[in-house]
């Protein structure tokens, strides 16, 4: 076989070798390898859990009792942030599939979706769901705010999937239909676990965002960390205090888990 | 039924009104035939190899594989891809699976096999291929020639009566072609009916029954692989080979 070496040969284009999407929001994720966001990123941790710290021991009073109040708003904080991310993505993957199907009318659908509620500000959105959920259905402050959150995040999360799925080189679904496969079950066995992987770091990006997006919430009536703040306002009129409080608390919280998330990234590149 | 594994009758192929990647196109293979396709880039053949199994669907003309006709509409197209096993240029596996995996996943899901009788049946594959020890492995811990003899295994585990390769060797290094060739000259002798794009002057001498030059998604010439390569009949087969030899 000497004639073999001779011919031309194409290298074959094996798509997207790494993808990633673009993060339009949310905290910057500190990776080790990105030595500046690394560094300004401990620069702030340890400057805010400094000032904290400092406020509640040097000053206890007023900055002892804000510290107590607020922080009980955190496990409500997060309990929304939670439920509403994995509401988010339930209604995000059927999304992200509508945007992508064959299907002219759950393209539409989905497109439309989206469109509805990039268009419209959140806070304006998570009013409008409230009332509007509250005018129907006997539910909770807390339910509300979960389902208001995961409508308007579920948009977002849609871009997410639909970015992730089409990042995942076409010829794995040919090779799945072509082993006989329904597109269904390439799907669910095929493309979306890789779209999984792929889109990780995004959907930890969403979480830091809807954490501190979830202070929205205080307007309807949830007691989260800022709803709380606002309530000892009311009763003390030391606004500045409080709100340097619960800036911080969101701070601290929200720097610690852009470096979960950076972690987390950090650890599947090396898988 | 017919003597005939394949049938091709008339096929054209358009993309959007102006571009004709196949004209008029017809071809039969024989059970058990191995007929190679060669041709410059954008010839077609590769349009013509995937409207087989329908990963393209052809504008006009017919498509049997057997008495199944491939091109109508009312038939069960993943029967059809069940019994056709395709290999492509840049291999196609599985990333977040294991080559077991890769290979019983198919079996498992459309055919409903059980665990252990996939298993079973992949190591067959795995050792037929020589790969034996790398069924833990994922893809990307595996060199080119050894994914693309995953991946004629995982065609295999359909049991299919036809394999279609898609320049199957061009994605590789010139030291891992020999290693795939060989697996795929082991299945021509045990009478797997073939259909290949490729250029491999070695295999088609060493394999194929017949070889089909195409150009400009016309198919010019077929003839066994010595007389049509160094007694080509038309001017543009003559050409081509001077290009490639």
């Amino acid at each position: 076989m000497a004639e073999i070496d001779k011919l031309p040969r194409k290298k074959a284009d094996r798509g997207p070798v790494t993808s990633r999407i673009d993060v339009t929001d949310g905290a910057l994720i500190p990776n080790r390898g990105n030595s500046l966001v690394f560094n300004s990123w401990r620069v702030t941790f340890i400057l805010s859990i400094v000032l904290l710290v400092l406020l509640i021991f040097i000053s206890p009073a007023p900055f002892r009792d804000i510290f107590y109040i607020t922080v009980k708003g955190v496990p409500v904080t997060f309990q929304v942030t939670v439920f509403a991310i994995l509401g988010s993505l339930v209604l995000g993957l059927f999304c992200g599939l509508g945007q992508v199907s064959r299907s002219r009318l759950l393209n539409t659908l989905a497109g439309v979706y989206v469109e509805l509620i990039r268009g419209i500000p959140l806070l304006v959105q998570l009013i409008f769901i409230y009332y509007a959920l509250g005018r129907f259905f006997q539910i909770e402050g807390l339910i509300a705010a979960i389902i208001a959150l995961s409508i308007c995040y579920g948009a977002y999360m849609g871009e997410i999937f639909r970015a992730g799925i089409q990042a995942v080189p076409k010829g794995q679904m040919e090779a799945a239909i072509a082993l006989g496969m329904s597109r269904g079950q390439a799907l669910r066995k095929v493309i979306l676990p890789q779209t999984m992987k792929i889109i990780l770091p995004a959907i930890g990006n969403e979480f830091i965002a809807m954490l501190k997006d979830s202070s929205l919430v205080s307007v309807i009536a949830l007691r989260d960390i800022l709803r709380r703040g606002r309530e000892y306002i009311s009763r003390t009129f030391l606004s500045l205090e409080t709100m340097l409080m619960v800036a911080l608390i969101y701070l601290v919280i929200t720097l610690l888990l852009s470096r979960i998330v950076a972690l987390m990234e950090e650890r599947m590149k090396n898988e | 039924m017919s003597d005939y594994r394949i049938r091709i009758e008339n096929v054209s192929k358009f993309f959007g009104h102006s571009i004709q990647a196949v004209k008029n196109a017809s071809l039969k293979v024989k059970k058990g035939e191995v007929v190679l396709i060669i041709g410059p880039s954008g010839s077609g053949k590769s349009t013509l190899l995937r409207s087989v199994n329908r990963l393209e669907v052809a504008t006009e003309g017919k498509i049997w594989i057997d008495d199944d006709e491939v091109t109508s509409s009312s038939i069960d197209i993943r029967k059809i891809r069940e019994e056709a096993g395709m290999v492509f240029q840049s291999f196609n596996l599985f990333p977040h699976l294991r080559v077991i995996d890769n290979i019983t996943l198919a079996p498992r899901t459309v055919k409903n096999l059980s665990k252990e009788g996939a298993n079973e049946q992949a190591r067959k594959l795995l050792k037929k291929v020589g790969l034996e020890d790398k069924e833990q492995a994922y893809p990307g811990q595996l060199s080119g020639g050894q994914q693309q003899r995953v991946a004629i295994a995982r065609a295999l585990a359909m049991e299919p009566k036809v394999m279609l390769f898609d320049e199957p060797t061009s994605a590789l290094d010139p030291e891992m072609i020999k290693e795939v060739l060989d697996v795929m000259l082991d299945l021509a002798r045990e009478g797997m009916t073939m259909l290949v794009v490729s250029h491999e002057m070695g295999f088609a001498r060493a394999a194929a029954d017949k070889v089909v030059f195409m150009d400009g998604g016309e198919i010019i010439e077929v003839g066994a692989p010595d007389e049509l390569f160094s007694n080509p009949k038309e001017e543009r087969t003559r050409k081509f080979l001077t290009h490639i030899l």
